[in-house]
């Protein structure tokens, strides 16, 4: 639980911490601030995006303890202790391969998207690994064929108006296969 | 500086798929946007700005009530038109902000809140009192209503051409196409929101401002901005290393751009920084105006087209004047003796209309490419081949030569990857299921553009390096990438040799990432300072010597007319039942002159090509002429392509060079991919269903019975 509370009646001061990318850090927030401006704009950590600040674009997505997630619709204080992976902790030498394969497939341009695209296929990856079905599995109970609708119905959540799509799904295309 | 005469350059790195050389800090997110920068950068403990709009499309503030703001906790000042500085200059309406108590359109700034967290600031906005007088307002386009003729459209093109008899030719046409298309309100919608930072300081007893923006042109901020604050341009400094898209929406200065530099005014030198919101930026930072083309095709029974004439009827903005060059393609794209083009507006009390990708060619090919698919039908023509029937010889804008014109090329080579012989010439043909099937062709054109005003500085560093330094900017194109290509042949040294600076007001001026102009201007002015330099140090030059030059204009190339072209396909999927429209191809061929990086070159075809894409299926503003502003006005609301509707889209190109347009052989790329892809899906969802829709976007209502 969050450990002080500052308030002036108005507004509210809490205390939390936040694994960010294998870094602990304890900070002030707003009752308000969201995970993502507590990211970008107390701890200086730029690598998740703000593309609507409304859960419609996708830019703002993390791994948060393990799971992709859109980072502008949770609160920071409801996220005291969490564990946060950016696009820029993701690898543990260097790049991850599925930045490395972004590299090479050119799943991108302006960039912009980009941090959270990469945090979405990894964390999709991981989903599937597990099993999870997604809207277009035909066969709930057999394992996941990751083939390209499959990846296209389970990226949809991560816009990019630059148009990068084909780049991004021979991307993750390659990256699921290892 | 030196106006340099360039010659032709050896391609060695121009032609291959050098990495992006930004590539590994976008897949990790460490590229700095506009307001991503820190303390290290000069952006230490910064104030945050967020702006309160109208809410009245028409009228006066009465009065702004920012008590219960300034009580709230972190919030610093309000300002408003009473309190905020003042401009030198107020002619450009839409920067002009804070200058007086009129409202012009919904959503314009009327007050500034700044705190000391955004979540003050956005509360502070949320609590500032603004009462208006209001007036009654226009905001809706009709064709009753838009009948102002404008001086000139953009950029600086007649509004009307009229060569021939247009109406004595249409009346003795055998075969007569007259039809009215429309495209609808479309936002640009870059992923970065419009964002700046800024702050003032003094420096050796002068003034100075500095900015980083998310811009496509540093310089042009700094002309747009300077003269209003009563600056010299040497006192405003803007920097834009990294860019979020822009797709013409951040060509030009916005209000935004304004309302942060008047906030960092009254701060002491505290900077201050504002992202506009997803929602603002459907009022506040441009957007393309919905249009309405009146065709008329006159052709023979052979389709051979006698008269053309498109009549255009669009909007501008009373607060600033833009008008959208709707039929400028239809003056140059196919030969008719006889043929007439106009721009008529409605001025509404409405935000202001910019560039959106393809201004001009977007919305006006829409209308011209489904019109002769229409004029396919009724000849009995395969399309291909009455585009071919209507081929020119000369240039029948300008009746000079055309310097390469291979539209033909184009539709030949994309008919036999795309396996166009199979097509049954009649429409729903193709039943699958529960889809009708069919396919469609449009041509593409885009001008080739250079911009003046655009110089470059080589210099020698240790080790055979050179820095190759030039304001321009890189939104997203792979400009960073190409512009390093270009040195390194230029100079004759490897890519890795070049150390390229860019995205900078303090470095030499360059023109817009617009137009599809960047890489042949800024590449110019790049070849000539190279070329300069060897010519005055030689192949090894001692460490620290420079050149600066600019690109001198080829009087021999005043004699052609220089533009791009290309072939769209489209296959489209109809659902019988639902009226959903799936796309399963969608494949471009163009001539664009040599393409520098083929990588990222595919990368902007293909995503001009999703984004032509996005428009046929999605895209569309709805405005509310009660209110005066847009309601769709997110990212749930205003569709945009996603992952799951771009199924296989692919770009190539032919091989060619067009050394006579610039030293690369190269001619642009950035927009041409959207130009006539509405079109082509058009087109192939009337060949899978016999329903001819002549507005977009494609919904599913145009095709149930
Ligand atoms: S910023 Fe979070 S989804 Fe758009
Ligand atoms: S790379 Fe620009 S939005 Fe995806």
């Amino acid at each position: 639980m969050p450990g002080v509370v500052r308030g002036t009646g108005l507004t509210m001061d809490i205390e939390i911490d936040l694994v960010v990318d294998g870094t602990t850090h304890s900070l002030s927030v707003d009752t308000r601030t969201t995970l993502l401006d507590a990211l970008r704009e107390r701890l200086q950590v730029i690598s998740p995006k703000k593309g609507c600040d409304h859960g419609q674009c996708g830019t703002c997505t993390v791994l948060l303890d393990g799971r992709r997630h859109l980072t502008c619709l949770a609160l920071a204080v409801a996220h005291d202790g969490a564990e946060v992976v950016t696009a820029a902790g993701l690898g543990s030498d260097g790049l991850h391969p599925v930045q490395r394969s972004f590299l090479t497939h050119d799943g991108y341009q302006c960039g912009y998207c980009t941090p959270g695209q990469v945090c979405s296929a990894v964390g999709m990856l991981d989903e599937v690994a597990q099993g999870h079905p997604s809207h277009v599995t035909e066969d709930l109970t057999a394992e996941v064929d990751l083939d390209d609708a499959e990846i296209r119905e389970r990226m949809s959540g991560n816009l990019c108006r630059c148009g990068a799509y084909p780049g991004i799904l021979a991307a993750v295309r390659e990256a699921a296969r290892g | 500086m030196t106006e340099q005469r360039t010659r032709g350059i050896a391609p060695r790195s121009i032609g291959t798929s050098l990495d992006r050389v930004d590539g590994p800090e976008k897949v990790t997110g460490l590229a700095a946007y506009a307001v991503e920068h820190g303390a290290d950068e000069g952006v230490s403990a910064p104030l945050s700005v967020w702006l309160v709009t109208s809410t009245i499309a028409k009228g006066r503030v009465s009065r702004v009530d920012p008590s219960r703001a300034l009580a709230h906790p972190g919030v610093t000042a309000v300002l408003d038109h009473t309190n905020a500085p003042r401009l030198e200059q107020t002619d450009n309406g839409e920067l002009a902000i804070l200058q007086d108590d009129r409202v012009g359109f919904r959503g314009q700034v009327v007050a500034l809140v700044l705190a000391e967290t955004s979540e003050a600031a956005r509360e502070g906005a949320a609590l500032v009192e603004v009462s208006y007088e209001p007036e009654p307002h226009e905001a809706e386009l009709r064709e009753d209503n838009a009948t102002y003729k404008p001086d000139k459209v953009n950029p600086a093109m007649e509004t009307d051409t009229d060569e021939g008899d247009v109406d004595a030719a249409l009346a003795s046409a055998p075969v007569l196409v007259e039809q009215t298309y429309r495209t609808p309100y479309e936002h640009n919608n870059p992923l970065e929101p419009h964002a700046t930072v800024a702050w003032w300081a003094e420096h050796e007893g002068r003034e100075v401002l500095s900015m980083f923006d998310s811009t496509q042109g540093v310089h042009g901020v700094v002309q747009a901005l300077a003269p209003m604050l009563g600056l010299e341009p040497d006192q405003v400094r803007v920097r834009a290393p990294y860019v979020g898209g822009g797709f013409g929406s951040k060509g030009e200065a916005h209000a935004h751009v304004m309302a942060t530099v008047l906030a960092a005014q009254t701060t002491g030198g505290r900077p201050v920084r504002l992202a506009v919101t997803r929602q603002q930026m459907f009022s506040l930072t441009g957007y393309r105006t919905a249009t309405i083309s009146h065709m008329r095709l006159g052709a023979g029974a052979d389709g051979r087209l006698t008269a053309i004439e498109h009549a255009v009827q669009e909007q501008t903005s009373v607060v600033r004047e833009f008008a959208e060059q709707t039929a400028s393609p239809t003056r140059m794209l196919y030969a008719a003796p006889h043929r007439r083009t106009s721009h008529r507006l409605a001025r509404l009390d409405v935000a202001v209309p910019s560039w959106m990708r393809a201004p001009g060619e977007m919305p006006g090919m829409f209308a011209h490419e489904v019109a002769m698919d229409e004029l396919a039908v009724a000849c009995g023509l395969d399309p291909i081949v009455l585009r071919e029937r209507n081929e020119p010889d000369l240039d029948p804008e300008t009746g000079k030569p055309f310097n390469d014109r291979r539209l033909v090329e184009c539709l030949r080579r994309g008919a036999e990857r795309f396996g166009w012989a199979d097509r049954p010439p009649e429409p729903r043909a193709r039943l699958d299921g529960d889809w009708w099937i069919g396919t469609g062709v449009a041509s593409a054109t885009y001008p080739a553009m250079k911009q003046p005003g655009n110089t470059a500085r080589v210099t020698s560093l240790e080790g055979g390096r050179y820095e190759v330094a030039i304001g321009s900017v890189d939104i997203g194109t792979g400009a960073r990438t190409v512009l390093t290509q270009i040195a390194a042949d230029a100079l004759d040294v490897a890519p890795t040799d070049v150390e390229l600076a860019i995205a900078d007001s303090l470095l030499p001026s360059a023109s817009v990432a617009g137009g599809s102009s960047g890489t042949s201007s800024w590449g110019s002015a790049i070849v000539a300072a190279a070329q300069l330099f060897r010519a005055d140090h030689g192949a090894v030059p001692a460490p620290g010597l420079h050149t600066t030059a600019s690109a001198a204009d080829d009087p021999a190339s005043e004699a052609y007319a220089f533009h791009s072209f290309g072939a769209v396909f489209a296959e489209a999927r109809v659902n019988r039942w639902t009226g959903e429209v799936r796309v399963p191809r969608l494949h471009g061929v163009y001539s664009v002159g040599r393409v520098i990086n083929p990588r990222t070159a595919r990368s902007q075809l293909v995503g001009g090509l999703v984004m032509g894409l996005s428009a046929a299926l999605f895209e569309e503003s709805h405005r509310d002429p009660r209110f005066g502003h847009v309601v769709t006005q997110d990212l749930a609301t205003y569709h945009v392509a996603s992952h799951a509707d771009v199924l296989d889209v692919d770009a190539e190109w032919l091989e060619e060079s067009d050394e006579a347009f610039t030293p690369m052989g190269s001619r642009g790329i950035g927009e041409i991919g959207i130009v006539g892809t509405a079109a082509a899906v058009a087109n192939a969802t009337f060949h899978a269903t016999g329903t001819r829709v002549r507005s977009l976007p494609l919904t599913a209502d145009h095709f149930l019975e």
